[in-house]
């Protein structure tokens, strides 16, 4: 009998993905745990593998396909033998495959509440309305229906709603210089002339949204305009760190097995780790109903890519050497530039590190990674003056300033956070204790 | 005590201002109307509604003619002028109390007088006067001022209509007799369907016009058949027009015309003036007002909004297409905006055009000369009616259905009827245009057989690789 496959549920907050290949053809044979196809998610690109064994009767939407619902069936699996049906059977008794479940995190309990509008619902053929001509300007300008809001009846996307994003040079004026009616006319002249206004004026191109950059979007928003952020900064001598480092890399085999090279970063993994430790009130979730406090360090270190930014996962960054940490950092950074992090590699920390030291930058202030509390923002290493018991010397210092999520945490605690961090840092022996 | 302040007070109760208030009615909004004569206005009383009765007269007088055709034999075939006007007025007078029981049920105030902006109270309420011959009757105060008065037929200098050698619309809608010798100024919808009427019926009429071709708004394929047509069933026509001067007799009118750089005298029993119309910008209250009035139109912006703040004007008040339907539907746009709800601006290019000529008219969108004019890359698709099965079996085969698409989208950026009945088959093409329908719904779409809405499918397909039956 013959199986549908449908598009899984990679991660907990997918909703839709793209699929970027497939990795088996029409006809050929497919084992359980065979990878069907590349699919790229929220975050990042996935293998999916089969759940059934059989032949790939038909693949029923074409690689490339973007903003596929999760739910939708996208191949059939028949058994050996039997003919694969032209169209979906709507028989009763037709075997439908349950979506891949969501990969559960240990956390993603808890977060259900904080992340409720970035969900884990399935959700079913959640169709595109969209008018047949708005369809194909869309297709034609590789706009993806699913980034527009229709303002046609009951949200239908019309050609003005896809002509609002991708003004064409040709169509547009077309319009002005048409209509006849006066009042008409100024109107659409105007709504031309504040897009154009609204754009910036001049030529440009008009690139679509990456999966992760409506993710990127979408999350940060909902940061901001749901969670009252503070801030607090402190400065932070890092003589101390960085004698540390060189002292401790000098110990590291040149090449092979066992060779490790900590970066500063590293070291601020495992101060913040400890910090968080002993002061467990910053490493927690606020919802409606109750403080989640969590009983593991989870440090999400955020790593840029060329299109987007992603946080891979230190998991009980307080139980691990700073060597574990420094080798699994750059393992999960390496495989987060190629796109090839797991789910789980990526989603449920509980505290974030965001560190523009490397750019030189003086201070900054991150956004609250939700459903976290708290995310910790590294500026540059530079030589300072200062003042030590009223006499002018020179140190390398740091400033970071911790955002916070005020409804979790006050400022005292986040100031307490803060000396706890520092203290780690300045005293880096209580790093390899 | 009757009740004098309301949510919404509407001037005028033509297609657009009985429109708006039965939609206001609808929302929960208090409503007045303010009409000054008739409950339905031009349309339903001296224009779209009385002509298409004159004009189903002389289709009924086109086909007692043409009966030995299908196998009839009939004596002497007369007709009564009066009788068929009289038909006319009954059928405006049926529909006008039909609006005015509609009113009634919805239970819109209806104010009988003239309608005037009085300025502002404490409050910041509009006043509208309202006042019956010439005398003030009372005061309504209302949030929200719809103007809805209309417009009249434009007089050109020196052919100023007069009622008995010069007509306007109106007279011409009520004849006593039929004039022997006709002359029509103006070409356009109302013009040409006089121009039917009065010809089916077997006045000699002449018909001009001052651009280079009738119909100057339609696609020049269709105009050029239309005028094709009408000179077949003896309707002088002539184009590029310079009137000159008009001199009445007692009984006749004499009108001297350039044409093509030479001199022509033209006698005639009537003239029509049908050259146009301006809206009725005057007595209204605008004077003093910050609202804006350009070549006899209101100026409004996209939500019919004047520029003084709670009056908005809508139909043939704010400016072109003169058209009923246009009208209403500013009155819904404009009511559902007053009321909070999301509305979209009219766009021109979605609304249809009918003229009841024969054979009748009807368009909506570009014209194959305004596409290109605008810089689309366009295809074209052309039916003929001659090859329309039930056209043949009406006996109806003079026409054409002609579409535009663009090449780029496949959008159906217009499409141009001529023929019978294609006044009640242009809105297969205006939903597919409202509806955003490119050429590939509408080549999948089954038309029923035999229909002469057929045609307008094999006009589709010959636009995309061509047509079954041609």
């Amino acid at each position: 009998m013959a199986t549908e496959v449908l598009m899984p549920a990679l991660s907990p907050t997918m909703t839709e993905g793209k699929i970027t290949r497939w990795l088996k053809k029409e006809g050929d044979k497919v084992a359980s745990g065979d990878v069907l196809a590349e699919i790229e998610t929220d975050k990042a690109t996935m293998e999916f593998e089969s759940a059934e064994d059989g032949i790939l009767g038909r693949i029923l939407v074409p690689q490339g396909t973007k903003g596929i619902a999760v739910g939708v069936p996208i191949a059939l699996i028949v058994q050996k033998g039997e003919a694969v049906p032209a169209t979906l059977p709507k028989d009763p008794a037709y075997v439908t495959s349950k979506p891949s479940p969501a990969i559960e995190d240990k956390n993603v309990l808890y977060f259900s509440g904080a992340s409720s509008s970035s969900g884990a619902v399935v959700s079913h053929g959640s169709r595109i309305i969209a008018s047949p001509l708005a369809r194909r300007i869309a297709k034609e300008k590789g706009i993806d229906l699913a980034t527009l809001k229709g303002s046609g009846p009951h949200g239908r996307i019309l050609r003005r709603d896809v002509e609002a994003l991708a003004i064409s040079s040709k169509v547009q004026p077309a319009v002005n210089t048409t209509l006849s009616c006066e009042h008409a006319s100024t109107q659409q002249t105007n709504q031309a002339a504040l897009l154009q206004e609204n754009l910036g004026g001049g030529s440009y191109k008009v690139v679509p949204h990456t999966t992760m950059r409506k993710v990127i979007a979408r999350r940060l928003t909902e940061s901001k305009s749901t969670i009252p952020h503070f801030y607090v900064s402190v400065d932070v001598e890092l003589d101390a760190l960085l004698a540390l480092r060189t002292q401790l890399n000098s110990l590291s085999n040149v090449e092979g097995a066992g060779a490790f090279k900590l970066s500063v970063n590293d070291m601020l993994i495992k101060a913040s780790a400890i910090a968080l430790k002993q002061v467990p009130e910053v490493n927690a979730t606020y919802t409606e109903e109750a403080m989640v406090l969590y009983d593991n360090v989870d440090i999400s270190v955020a790593v840029s890519l060329d299109d987007g930014l992603i946080t891979p996962i230190i998991r009980q960054a307080e139980l691990k050497s700073l060597k574990t940490i420094s080798l699994e950092a750059k393992e999960l950074i390496s495989r987060a530039r190629a796109g090839k992090l797991k789910p789980e590699e990526f989603q449920g920390g509980t505290f974030s590190i965001s560190n523009m030291g490397m750019y030189g930058v003086k201070n900054f202030s991150a956004v609250v990674n939700p459903p976290q509390s708290a995310i910790l923002a590294v500026s540059a290493a530079q030589q300072r003056a200062v003042v030590v018991h009223g006499e002018l010397k020179v140190a390398t210092v740091m400033t970071v300033t911790l955002s916070v999520d005020h409804r979790a945490v006050d400022g005292a605690t986040a100031a307490k956070w803060l000396a706890a961090f520092k203290a780690a840092v300045q005293s880096p022996m209580t790093l390899v204790l | 005590m009757n009740q004098t302040e309301f949510d919404i007070v509407v001037l005028g109760g033509g297609p657009g201002g009985y429109v708006a208030a039965l939609r206001a009615a609808q929302l929960g909004l208090s409503v007045a109307l303010v009409e000054a004569k008739h409950l339905g206005g031009i349309c339903l009383n001296w224009g779209c509604v009385p002509t298409k009765a004159l004009l189903r007269a002389a289709e009924i007088n086109h086909l007692l003619h043409d009966v030995q055709e299908y196998g009839f034999n009939v004596g002497d075939i007369r007709f009564d002028i009066q009788k068929i006007v009289a038909r006319s007025r009954a059928v405006s007078k049926q529909l006008s109390m039909g609006v005015s029981h509609l009113l009634k049920k919805a239970k819109v105030s209806v104010f009988e007088g003239v309608g005037k902006l009085n300025g502002k109270e404490a409050g910041n309420k509009w006043k509208v006067l309202v006042s019956q011959e010439g005398k003030n009757s009372l005061t309504l105060t209302t949030q929200h001022v719809i103007l809805a008065t209309g417009a009249r037929a434009r007089s050109l200098p020196g052919l100023e209509p007069d009622g008995v050698l010069v007509w306007s619309y109106k007279e011409a809608l009520i004849p006593e007799k039929l004039p022997q010798k006709l002359l029509i100024i103006g070409s356009g919808a109302i013009g040409t369907e006089f121009a039917s009427f009065y010809r089916a019926m077997g006045s000699d009429v002449t018909m001009l016009e001052a651009a280079p071709r009738i119909l100057p708004a339609e696609d020049e394929e269709i105009s050029a058949i239309a005028q094709k047509e009408f000179e077949k069933q003896g309707i002088r026509i002539l184009t590029g027009v310079k009137l000159g001067a008009l001199k009445k007799a007692k009984d006749s009118v004499t009108l001297q015309v350039d044409v093509a750089g030479k001199s022509e005298n033209i006698t005639t029993d009537i003239v029509i003036s049908a050259v146009g119309i301006v809206g009725n910008v005057e007595n209204i209250g605008l004077e003093g007002t910050k609202i804006r009035v350009n070549r006899n139109h209101v100026l409004i912006d996209a939500h019919c909004r004047t520029d003084e703040a709670g009056v908005y004007a809508i139909g043939d008040l704010a400016g072109p297409p003169w058209l009923a339907h246009k009208a209403s539907h500013e009155a819904v746009l404009c009511v559902e905006a007053i009321a909070g709800k999301e509305v979209h601006p009219l766009n021109v290019t979605k609304i249809p055009g009918c003229t009841y000529c024969k054979p009748q008219i009807a368009s909506v969108g570009y014209t194959e000369a305004r596409a290109k004019e605008v810089g689309y890359d366009i295809r074209v698709g052309k039916f003929p009616l001659l090859a329309n099965g039930k056209a043949v079996v009406m006996g109806e085969t003079t026409g054409l259905v002609k579409v535009i698409f663009d090449r780029q989208t496949g959008e159906l950026l217009g499409a141009h009827m001529i023929g019978a009945d294609v006044t009640e088959m242009i809105q297969g093409y205006v939903i597919a245009r409202t509806g955003e329908l490119t050429e590939a719904e509408l080549i999948e779409t089954i038309f029923p057989h035999p229909t002469i809405s057929e045609s307008m499918h094999e006009a589709v397909l010959a636009a995309y690789g061509g047509a079954l039956h041609f």
